[in-house]
Formats: structure tokens, C-alpha cells, sequence
């Protein structure tokens, strides 16, 4: 069974200490994510591959406790589903929308530190194990 | 401002479950309705704005109403529709185009949290794949923040809901019509901390009309004229905390809300101390807390003692969502804004009722907010 990611181009991959892949504008030197061609502040073309800092704190976090509509979600849904967390974590030159590790509300605090990881998401009709980024406090 | 425009008809189909009446036939019933409310007639109407998100051309209601060959153009802008159609038709008489104009808005949604692809939004596959495509997600993100950097308890949220099924219980047209409890709706399941199921509004069905003139001419349909002060629609700048963002940037401004506001206030001439009844988008109790100090009515954090002192409820000193508000009529999208008109003239009019704010209210307040980060305002007035 091989571990294949979400999405190619999001986050390094395979890696050991895979990093989220966004884009800086060589203009402005806004940062997004993930990359994209166009920058969303001074409309320049010039947007070069930025790798985004593996550690930051969360932002904002709420739960997603029931199953997201299908489609587009594509993850655990019915019995299987499993409620998860999701957040803004601030990584000094962007905020980054995430899957969290902790879904219990009691368990995450605005301003703690997070860290990237590569988690499980689904197994695909191939029998692979689909991998997804989130963070986890640290 | 140039020409000044009157509210001279208002009509509504109710708001909640109709098996087997389409979206365009409660148009039409909204439709018969403003006119008979302004005294007009279909082949008196010189131009027609109809938004709606499920019917592709709202416009085919002409084939209930009448084929009278006007200028009719279908209007879609995510939550903020109805402030778009309503603009769009005020416009259309300070243009000159027309002397008495009408803005529609027609809905009927399935049940459950609204889907989309999220590649039709400007964001990826894959954010929809994880399940982060998910509006109510985004409430629970944004309240949960707020309630964190200023003060709001969860006993405040469930009291403002609770506020909403009271007041539709007083209101004829609303879809939920029962009470509920500041306890029931704590102790309903969490669907997004922290927000609970009873706290959210729902998707549902209805239609609603507003029928414009020049103010010079309103007294050939009514008595009563209400005076359309502004209207206004705005976008999400760069740094604003919107729905459907897969990241933000380190800076960070106001919402759209806010800058649809204040271009109101300003385009009016009235601020948020002259307004005497409020309309605010309570996509879920979160957003009206939120709502509040974002068009003006206060600062951030004052929402918890008002909330306290009743000052939301239909005979405090600032009534807000008097006849439930989305969270007891449901979300009828491009119906959802001049069903807030709706309100509001009648209130002006005194014709509320049950559910009439005291002390004969001069001035009237609406706002929309919705994906991807769209806004509208309008300032109503006798």
C-alpha cells in the first residue's frame, strides 16, 4: 500500500520533515497558500515557489463535527466519519487553513504552538492510503 | 445623491416548506403581493431585478405575471442578492430608465449546509476533498475568536438565538415558529464549536418583493412612502477574515461588512444612533453578535451586557432581528434581503403588530453577508 498525498504540490512529499509549498510574489512579497500565479495584493505575475515554516500558533480552530457535504468531501463519511478539528495556524509570513489533530475544544487554546505533520485521511479505490497535512500542538 | 427613491410596496411568500410550489410561483405570489400593497399593476412596472441562486432565470416569472417586454435582468451575488437586485433597481430609477421598478427574489433550497465545488470559488480541489470546504465552519471559526478576544460567553449565543424563535413565533411568515430555550439550544448537537445546531439558520423556501418609484411620484401609490436613504454592496479586501480561505495574509482589516456600512452611514446621511430598528445577517447567532459592533450599533465586546439587558429584544434599544431573522425564517438566498425590507417598512409603517417595536420607529437598518465575502446595507427611513 503505498502513501500518496491529497493533492501533488501542496506539501513536500515523501519527506521527513515535509514543509506546505505556497508562493511569494517577488514584487510585494506577499505570501500565499498554496501557490498561486497571480498575487492577490499588487496583481503582479511574478510569483516564485516559497516554503512555508513547519512550526506557527493557532490562529482561529473551531470542529467539524458532523460530515462535510459529499462531494466535494471526499474523507470517512457515515459511521466512519470522526470529527476533526480545523484552524488557522499563523506562520509568521501567512496564516494557513488546516486539519488539526485535536477535535476537542478543551484541548486547543488560541496562541499555542503548532507544528506540521502528515496524517491519514482515506484510502483511495486503489488501496492506497491517501495522506493529508495538519497541525498538532507542540 | 441624486434622485430619491420610495418604498411604496412590499409582498412576501412566506418563508419555510412548500411541497410542490416551485420557486417561480412564490415569486409570482410576492409579486401580486407588492403590487397590491403599492396599488399598482404588473403593466405598470418599467423594470424588474430577480435574484435567485437555484433558478438559472428568475425572469420566466413574466410568464405567470405578465408578457409586458420590460427590461427584467436576473441578479445573483451569494448572500448579498437581494442588496444587489434592490440596488440595481434603485439605480434603474435614478438612471432615468424608470419611473416604478421592482426588485424579486425567489428561493427554494434543499435541506442541509449549502455545497458547492469549491474550483468555482477560486479555491482548490483538494480544500474541498478535506471537508475544509464548509461555510459553517467558517462561523464557528469566526465567533470562536471573537468570543475569545472580546468577552462573549456561550450563554450569550444561545439568548440571542433564543431571541430569534421568539420573535418568530410572533411572526405569521417565519419557518421556525416555536420557542426554544436558552438550554435546548445549548444542549443541541455541536456542529461547529461553538456553535450548536438551534444556533444555525437553515436553508429553506420563500419569496419576497419590493416595489421602488421616485419619491416624487409616491404619492400617487401610497400615504405611507418609505424613503430607500442607501444602499450599498461591497467586497472582502486583502486582510479581511472571509469564508473560503484556504490562507490569509498577516495583515488584517475590517470586513466587508464594514466598509458596506459605512458607505451607507455616509451615503444616508444617518449614523447608527438615528437607526430605530435593525436587520443583521444571523447566518447563526455568532454573526449577529458580530454584526452588531460591525455596522456601527457597538463596540466590540458591549454585545455581552447588551445581549443581558435585552437591549436586542423588540422593545430594547436596539431591536434587532424583530420578526426572527434569519435564524427563525431560514435562508431563502435571493429572497432572504428584501424579506429584511420587508420587515423594516412595515415596521416604519406601524404595521407589525405583535411583533411592532414602540415609539414609532423613523428609521430602519438592513445588512447581508455572505460567500465569498460579499456584503450589502441598506438604510430605510420615513
Amino acid at each position: 500500500m503505498a502513501r500518496v498525498p491529497v493533492a501533488e504540490g501542496i506539501f513536500t512529499w515523501p519527506s521527513d520533515d515535509p514543509q506546505l509549498v505556497g508562493s511569494r510574489c517577488t514584487d510585494c512579497g506577499i505570501v500565499t497558500f498554496p501557490s498561486q500565479q497571480s498575487c492577490p495584493r499588487c496583481a503582479s505575475m511574478s510569483m516564485a515557489e516559497h516554503l512555508l515554516a513547519r512550526r506557527g500558533r493557532l490562529w482561529a480552530f473551531t470542529t467539524q463535527s458532523f460530515p462535510p457535504p459529499s462531494p466535494p468531501y471526499s474523507g470517512p463519511s457515515g459511521k466512519e466519519f470522526v470529527p476533526f478539528g480545523v484552524g488557522y495556524v499563523e506562520l509568521g509570513d501567512v496564516k494557513v487553513e488546516t486539519h488539526l489533530t485535536v477535535a476537542d475544544p478543551d484541548a486547543l487554546q488560541h496562541g499555542m504552538e503548532m507544528e506540521l505533520v502528515v496524517v491519514p485521511f482515506r484510502t483511495d479505490d486503489d488501496g492506497n492510503e491517501v495522506v493529508t497535512f495538519a497541525f498538532r500542538p507542540c | 445623491m441624486s434622485m430619491d427613491i420610495a418604498v411604496v410596496g412590499v409582498g412576501l411568500h412566506p418563508f419555510g416548506r412548500f411541497p410542490g410550489v416551485s420557486a417561480i410561483e412564490m415569486g409570482a405570489i410576492a409579486i401580486r403581493r407588492a403590487l397590491a400593497d403599492a396599488g399598482a399593476e404588473w403593466r405598470d412596472v418599467q423594470a424588474a431585478f430577480a435574484g435567485s441562486y437555484e433558478v438559472d432565470n428568475p425572469d420566466a416569472v413574466v410568464a405567470l405575471m405578465g408578457l409586458t417586454g420590460i427590461p427584467f435582468t436576473n441578479v445573483y451575488n451569494g448572500c448579498a442578492t437581494a442588496a444587489s437586485s434592490l440596488t440595481m433597481a434603485a439605480n434603474s430609477i435614478r438612471l432615468g430608465d424608470a419611473d416604478l421598478a421592482i426588485a424579486i427574489g425567489m428561493d427554494k433550497h434543499l435541506p442541509g449546509a449549502f455545497s458547492a465545488d469549491p474550483r468555482l470559488y477560486a479555491c482548490p480541489s483538494w480544500y474541498g476533498e478535506v471537508g475544509q470546504f464548509v461555510t459553517t465552519k467558517f462561523f464557528g471559526m469566526k465567533i470562536n475568536k471573537y468570543m475569545h478576544d472580546h468577552g462573549i460567553s456561550h450563554s450569550t449565543l444561545a439568548k440571542v438565538a433564543s431571541k430569534g424563535y421568539r420573535n418568530g413565533v410572533l411572526n405569521p411568515n417565519a419557518f421556525r415558529r416555536k420557542p426554544l430555550s436558552e438550554e435546548e439550544i445549548l444542549a443541541s448537537p455541536m456542529l461547529n464549536y461553538p456553535l450548536t445546531q438551534y444556533m444555525f439558520c437553515s436553508p429553506d423556501e420563500g419569496a419576497a418583493a419590493v416595489v421602488l418609484c421616485r419619491a416624487d411620484q409616491a404619492h400617487r401609490y401610497t400615504d405611507t412612502p418609505v424613503y430607500l436613504r442607501a444602499t450599498t454592496v461591497r467586497t472582502r479586501r486583502l486582510g479581511a477574515f472571509e469564508v473560503h480561505s484556504p490562507w490569509l495574509p498577516i495583515e488584517e482589516t475590517v470586513g466587508p461588512t464594514v466598509d458596506a456600512s459605512r458607505a451607507a452611514y455616509e451615503m444616508a446621511g444617518i449614523g447608527p444612533n438615528d437607526v430605530d430598528v435593525i436587520q443583521l445577517q444571523d447566518t447563526d447567532a455568532g454573526a449577529e453578535i458580530i454584526h452588531l459592533a460591525e455596522n456601527g450599533f457597538c463596540a466590540d465586546g458591549e454585545q455581552e451586557q447588551l445581549v443581558a439587558d435585552g437591549a436586542l429584544e423588540i422593545g430594547g434599544s436596539l431591536p434587532t432581528n424583530t420578526d426572527g431573522g434569519l435564524i427563525a425564517n431560514g435562508e431563502p438566498i435571493g429572497a432572504s434581503g428584501l424579506r429584511q425590507v420587508h420587515e423594516v417598512v412595515l415596521q416604519l409603517r406601524g404595521q407589525c403588530g405583535d411583533r411592532q417595536v414602540p415609539g414609532n420607529p423613523k428609521v430602519g437598518y438592513t445588512q447581508l453577508y455572505g460567500a465569498p465575502g460579499t456584503a450589502g446595507v441598506s438604510i430605510l427611513s420615513v
